[in-house]
Order: structure tokens, then sequence, then C-alpha cells
């Protein structure tokens, strides 16, 4: 581990300077630590820790009975100000905190509150939409999605058409948006909107905060392959949009939008999740056979875990090294990108393990099997049943929050200049 | 040497092509893999009549008496529709089965019943603990009087409960993963002591966990020789795996078709997808990479029939690696280009995937094959 003085330089900056090295944590952040993984073994309801251990689907209330839990203890909201109710941690105590979430197999926090529109409405908001919305999130009593895509417009989306005319006191919204995360369990969508189809494609987009219990707004469900119910289309037909919910000024949405991104280099990579992942991997290649022997004992096998494996502590020090340049305050260019594409391989590859490991018994269909409530006997062993469908949906990761192609397009450009 | 096809593979190629792209559509298939039998009968007596289901059966038994070759350009096909009919456990392993080892009489009674769509086979050949070692083999198969009784469970038996006849691998003698000891039996579906626990499959198709519980068979349900099965075992598997080659490759043929179109339709920042360069190599890398399986796929077609036992294990282990990792890389690349719309279940390419993703494992995933071929020199 590092301390926060250890890596004073961006990854772009590192050639030739002068470093101190310390790959230990301080006293405090060792204590932070401790403590943050005692509140999590303490309070973590244990149904909700088997299915994420498990990977086994996880229902609307097991999300937000978790995110009550470390609301009520001030941890909801780490990325935030403390005046908001922030917790004033450093970068790495907050990276640290993100560990010890993955490594205590508590369920992902639901990032379109907290760490989408949250950080917008602080920095572009107006005092009122800070007070009314701002609560809530940290309390999950508004849960919210983001709706940026559109049929047409996803990598390039600033080609969005989802309309919003101002008529006095209101925007009415009329269009389309598309692959949205929980639509069906929101209470609120942050949406990009064009607002002057004259300007120059950029310059015409509006955020606005539209309630999803408006009359005229209507949600349909996107199955994916792998069998799952998240995404959704969300319609907008003449909804009658308040004004007030627009944030910052008219036409200044696309700054806004690209404020957001960019901004997440603790958690984006996963990496502690992947380490668990990988841990999985381990144990469950100990308890399959082959040729009569653990299949971990299979040195092909076992070398083929240890390939992912220092891969992925070549990204977890990359991801320190970046968390310690923000903690001595230097500005970041595509960090984010890195730690989304590398970050996000990794997560699949993974996923390809797991797979290998269960063999034959990827076949099985059976959705019930991962749904709650469900006590039959398993078909093979227990384990398999949630695995392929893993590996499946896991190809989301690539595509969502813009592309891995995305991704390399922005490095090209914004850190090699290309 | 020649590539080409003779004239009859040429018609049959057509046929088949053509019943797949006017009748077998998506939605279709959707539907027959939902329905209670999970197939279409009336495919499996068109089948029959157009003489798919007798490519391996012999003239005398009324077949056709082709080869791999002709099933390869079969499966081929139904790779592209992602056919749910069980011809690969009965038309390919089931008449393996009986040609290798099956007695003359087993032939005379099954062979034409199969050729004419009458008679349907799984082939139980794995075990919880065996993983691909086809000699991992813990059922029991204990003599009693004139026949045999039968323990043990198989696992994840393709096509079983719709089958007449499942032939199961059983351990008659020697230690658990011994190559001597293993026998082969034909179990008639109704045999008290047999159960199923049938279930559907990740890619539309059905299998079965399979329980023994003090299941007897009669002495002429021994197929081939007793204690000496493994040959046949693995000979048998051989010919699943180029018929599961030739299937991957009609799936990547198809989603490499899918893909190309989607890359010169989808439109983003003014202009077709396929403009952006690290695209058009991708899409050359799935394009190669199907042609190098197609090649491995004949290949291994040929050699299935021609060879003799350590060439043909190698070409059979060659192109199942070369499929396993193509057909990974062919199948997330096709989804990674489509975008979330590649995520749908709404599109084929999911579909295509899940099935390629099945085929990586069945009967041996790349890292067994790269083993057995490096092993078997
Ligand atoms: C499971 C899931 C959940 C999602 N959740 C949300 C959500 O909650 N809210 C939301 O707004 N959106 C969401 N999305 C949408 C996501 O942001 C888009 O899918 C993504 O931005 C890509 O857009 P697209 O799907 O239209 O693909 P396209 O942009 O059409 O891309 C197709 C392919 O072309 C490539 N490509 C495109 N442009 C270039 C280029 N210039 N150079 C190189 N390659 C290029 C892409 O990388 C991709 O491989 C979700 C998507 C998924 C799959």
């Amino acid at each position: 581990m590092v301390t926060a003085t250890a890596f004073n330089s961006t990854l772009n900056q590192l050639a030739g300077a002068s470093l101190t090295m310390d790959l230990t944590l301080s006293d405090k952040e060792r204590a932070f630590q401790a403590q943050v993984r005692a509140f999590i073994a303490e309070r973590l309801p244990a149904h909700i820790k088997r299915k994420v251990e498990d990977s086994l689907q996880l229902v609307k209330e097991d999300y937000v009975s978790w995110q009550k839990i470390l609301y009520e203890r001030g941890w909801m909201a780490p990325n935030w100000p403390k005046q908001y109710g922030g917790t004033g941690w450093t970068p790495i105590e907050r990276y640290l905190f993100e560990e010890e979430l993955a490594l205590g197999s508590t369920p992902r926090i639901i990032p379109f509150g907290v760490a989408m529109v949250g950080p917008v409405i602080i920095e572009f908001g107006s005092e009122a939409q800070k007070q009314r919305f701002l609560p809530r999130i940290l309390s999950s009593e508004d849960l919210w999605c983001q709706g940026y895509s559109e049929p047409g417009a996803g990598s390039d989306l600033a080609s969005l058409t989802t309309r919003a005319r101002r008529d006095g006191e209101h925007y009415i919204v009329n269009g389309a948006k598309t692959w949205t995360t929980m639509a069906h369990y929101a209470d609120w969508i942050f949406c990009l909107v064009r607002t002057d189809s004259a300007a120059k494609k950029q310059e015409g987009i509006s955020f606005l905060l539209i309630d999803m219990h408006s009359p005229g707004v209507s949600v349909r469900p996107i199955r994916t392959f792998d069998g799952a119910e998240e995404i959704n289309e969300v319609y907008f037909d003449d909804v009658s949009v308040p004004a007030e919910n627009l944030v910052g000024e008219e036409n200044k949405g696309w700054t806004y939008a690209k404020f957001l991104l960019g901004h997440e280099r603790t958690g984006i990579a996963g990496v502690a999740r992947s380490k668990k992942q990988l841990a999985r991997v381990k144990e469950l290649a100990a308890r399959e056979l082959c040729d009569g022997k653990p299949l971990l004992e299979e040195q092909r096998f076992r070398e083929k875990i240890a390939a992912v494996e220092i891969e992925l502590m070549a990204l977890e020090y990359t991801n320190l090294r970046i968390v310690c340049a923000e903690q001595a305050g230097e500005t970041m260019a595509a960090e984010s990108s890195i730690l989304k594409f590398r970050g996000t391989e990794l997560q699949q590859a993974i996923t390809e393990l797991l797979l290998e490991v269960i063999g034959y018994y990827a076949h099985p269909n059976v959705p019930q099997a991962i749904a709650q409530g469900w006590n039959e006997e398993p078909i093979g062993p227990a384990y398999a049943a949630s695995i392929a469908p893993l590996y499946f949906n896991w190809r989301k990761t690539s595509i969502y929050g813009g592309t891995n192609e995305i991704q390399k397009n922005i490095i090209a450009k914004m850190v090699l200049g290309l | 040497m020649d590539f080409t096809f003779t004239l009859e593979q040429k018609l049959l190629k057509e046929n088949v092509e053509r019943f797949i792209a006017n009748e077998y559509t998506f939605d279709k298939r959707r539907a027959w893999a939902h329905s209670e039998l999970g197939f279409s009968r009336e495919h499996w007596t068109r089948f029959a009549e157009l003489g798919w289901l007798g490519i391996d059966v012999t003239e005398e038994h009324g077949g056709l008496g082709g080869s791999a070759v002709e099933q390869a350009i079969l499966m081929e096909a139904f790779g592209r529709g992602l056919v749910v009919e069980p011809y690969l456990t009965t038309a390919v392993l089931g008449t393996a089965l009986l040609h290798h080892g099956g007695s003359i009489q087993q032939k005379q009674t099954l062979l034409p019943a199969i050729a004419a769509g009458e008679s349907l086979i799984a082939f139980g050949f794995a075990e919880s603990q065996s993983r691909y070692h086809l000699a991992d083999v813990t059922t029991i198969a204990r003599k009693d009087g004139d026949g045999f009784v039968l323990n043990g469970t198989k696992s994840v038996v393709f096509n079983a409960a719709g089958a007449d006849t499942i032939v199961v691998s059983t351990r008659t003698g020697g230690a658990s993963r011994d190559d001597h000891g293993i026998s082969l039996f034909l179990i008639e579906r109704q045999t008290p002591g047999l159960a199923l626990r049938e279930y559907a499959t990740v890619d539309g198709g059905r299998a079965a966990e399979l329980l023994l519980n003090d299941a007897r068979v009669g002495a002429d349900a021994v197929l081939g020789n007793i204690d000496n099965a493994l040959p046949v075992i693995e000979r048998v598997i051989d010919a699943g795996i180029v018929a599961v080659c030739a299937e991957a490759v009609g799936i990547m043929a198809a989603l490499c078709q899918a893909t190309l179109d989607y890359l010169k339709t989808r439109q983003q920042f003014g202009r077709p997808i396929g403009e952006f360069q690290v695209l058009q190599h991708r899409m050359v890398d799935m394009y190669v990479a199907c042609e190098l399986s197609r090649s491995m796929a004949y290949m291994a077609a040929v050699k299935l029939d021609d060879a003799e036992a350590t060439e043909r294990r190698r070409a059979v282990s060659a192109a199942k690696v070369q499929i396993g990792r193509a057909g990974r890389f062919i199948g997330q690349q096709a989804v990674q280009l489509h975008g979330a719309m590649g995520m749908t279940d709404e599109l084929a390419v999911g579909h295509y995937f899940k099935r390629l993703t099945m085929i990586e494992s069945t009967f041996g995933d790349a890292d067994y094959h790269l083993q057995r071929f490096a092993n078997s020199e």
C-alpha cells in the first residue's frame, strides 16, 4: 500500500522523477481500514452478503437497505464535500473504503445518485436543487437513473434528439432514451435534452432533472441475452417539467456531462472486486476435479490464474499511483479512461476463468436458481448456476459508460496527443 | 489435394442452406426451443425424408452412407440456423456409437430407425467429477445373472429426455480412471431405475442429469466389448467434435456477417462505424479467425474417417483448440461491435454467442485439447 507522498507524479510525468516510495499504509490509514472492515462485518445483512458472494440476483431492497446502513453511519457519499454530507476523507482513505466494500461482499452502490447526478448538482445546481435533492440521494429515498443514450446517440452522445421546449415556467419534453439501467426502480432521471436545435451539436444540450412519476413518462424493459432485466427504454410524451429542474444554464448541459466523465478514479477499475472474484476462481477450482485432482493443482490452470493475477496487480498499483497523485493535488488527464478499460478487461477475463472452472455445468440454464427464494436441489454444484449468466452479462462492462474503444480514443487524444 | 466439394455435396449444401434461410427463422427457432419438446417433430420427419438423418448410416440400413464431410456441411448450416433439433446426439453420436461398437443385431434394429427418424439416441459419457476425461468413469455396471445392474449418475446428457435409447459409459472393471474396464450399455428410456432430471440449456437446447439406481439391462444391451469401450468412446466423441466444429464455423460466419452488416449501417459521428480503423482491423481479425477455423474444421472432417488413430486425434484436437479460441473471440467481439444492441435478447447475436460458448466446453475445452494434442505424438 502507498502513502500520500509516495508517488508524487502523474503517470505521464513519472519518468525521471526522483521518488521516495513507500508501499505501506500509515498507522492512521490502517486504523481507518480496520474500522471500516469491522463495521461491514457487523452491519451487512447475511442474506445480502451471500447473494453478492454467489453472484445471485439482487433486488431493489437489497441495494437500498445496504445504502441506508451506510447512510446512517454517514458513509454514503465519500466523494462529496463534507458540507453536503461527504466524509472529508483523503483519496487514499476513499480508496481503502471502496476496497473494504468490495472485499466485504457488499452490494455495489447504485452510482446514478451519489456518484453521478449528486456531484453535478453540487457543482452546478442551484441552492434550492441542492436542498431538495441531495439529502434524498444520501438517504436513498430517491433512486435515480441516467438518461443519456438514445437509439441514435450512443458513442456519439452529442447527436441526441430528445427535445425540451420551453413553455412559460415549464419545459415540454418529447423523445426516447434507451439502455437506461434501473429506470424501472428510479424515482428520478437526469437527462441530456436538446434545447437548441440551431446551435452546434454540443452547444444546444441541457441537463434536466425529470420526475419519473410525471404524466407522459413510460418505461419498457429490455431483456439482455443473459436473461437479465436491468435496462429499459424510457419514453417522454409531452412531459411537463418545471423549469426549476434545469441544472445550471440552458444549453450548457454538455459541459456538465463532461465534468462527470473522468470524475471517478477510486473505484472505477474495480480492482478489489476483481481480487475477490479471483479468490473465488481459486476456491472453486480447488473444489472441481480434473483427472482425480483438484483443478487448482493443474499447472496449466494455475498459471492462467497467475497471469490474470499479475495483470490485476499491475492495474492495482497503477490505480494507487493515480490516487496518490490525486491526493498530492495533481491535475488529471485521462486516468479514469485507463482504469475503466483495463479494469473491465480484467473483470471479463476473470469471468472467463470462472466459466472454465465449471466445465459442463455451464450448460444448464436455471434462472430460478439465481433469483430470490429458490431452494430446490441444484443441478450440479450449487455455485455453477450463476456463472454463465455472469460471464454473458459482464460483456456489458466494455460497452456501457463509454465503450472501451471510446476510452482508448480519449487516451490517444488527451494523453498521447494523437 | 482438393478442397472442393463433389456435385452431391454441393447439392446437399444448397438444400440445407435453403432450408435454413427460408424456414429456420430466428423467431420460429425461439418458439421451438421454448416448446415442450424443445424442437420440431415436423422438422425431424423432414430431415429423415431428405436423408439427412442417414448420412452416417450405410445404404444396407437405409441410409446414404456418406462421410463426415457431408455431416460437416449440414452442421455448418445448422450452426447458422442455431438448429435445436437433436441431430448431433442422434445422427452423429448415435450412429457413430453403433458403427464402432454395435453388434450386427444392434445395427439392424437401430440404424434404420434412426435414418427413418423413428429413434432418438442420447449419450451419457460425462460425470460430475470427470470434467472432459472420458476414462474418468465411476458409474458401475455389475454383472447379475444374464444381465447387468447399473448404478451411478451421468452429467449434462444432451437431449436425454427426448431420447428413446440412452447409451452410457460405465465401469465394469479397473480403478476409477483406468483406460481398461469401461463398457457401454444401451438403455431403453423406460427402463425401471433410470431417472432423468431434465432442464433447458443456455444455448436453447435440452439436457438432463441421469440417475441410475439399480437399473437392470440384459446381456444384449452391451455395446461393443466389455471392459474395452474406451477406444470406441474416443472415436465417437471425435466424430462429435468434428460436427460441433463445423457447427461453430457456421455460427462464426453468421456472426461475422451480422457484424459486418452492422459496421456498414450503424452511423455514429456522421459516418458508418465501419470507417473507424480500429473496428476495421477488429473485423479483419474476426474474419480471418473464422476462415482459419473453417480450414481446420474441413481438415478434421477428412481425417476423422481417413487417418489412423494418432493422426486423427491430433487433427481433431487441433481443430477443437482453434475453434474454441476463435469462437470465444468472435462471439465476444460480435457483441462488442454491436454496442448495447449486441447485449439484447432480441438480436440473434447474443444467442449465437451463447451457443459458441457452450460448444467451447462440449467434448473438451481448448486447454484439454491442447494437452491431448501435445501428448499424442
Ligand atoms: C447494460 C448496459 C447498461 C447501460 N446503462 C445506461 C444508462 O443507464 N444510461 C445511459 O444513458 N446509457 C446506458 N447504456 C448505454 C451505453 O452508454 C452505450 O451503449 C454506449 O455509450 C455505446 O453506445 P451504443 O450502444 O449506441 O454503441 P455504438 O456507439 O453504436 O457503438 C458500436 C460499436 O462501435 C464502436 N465505436 C463507435 N464509435 C467509435 C469510434 N469513434 N472509434 C472506434 N470505435 C467506435 C463502439 O466502441 C462499439 O464497439 C448502457 C449500456 C449497456 C450495455
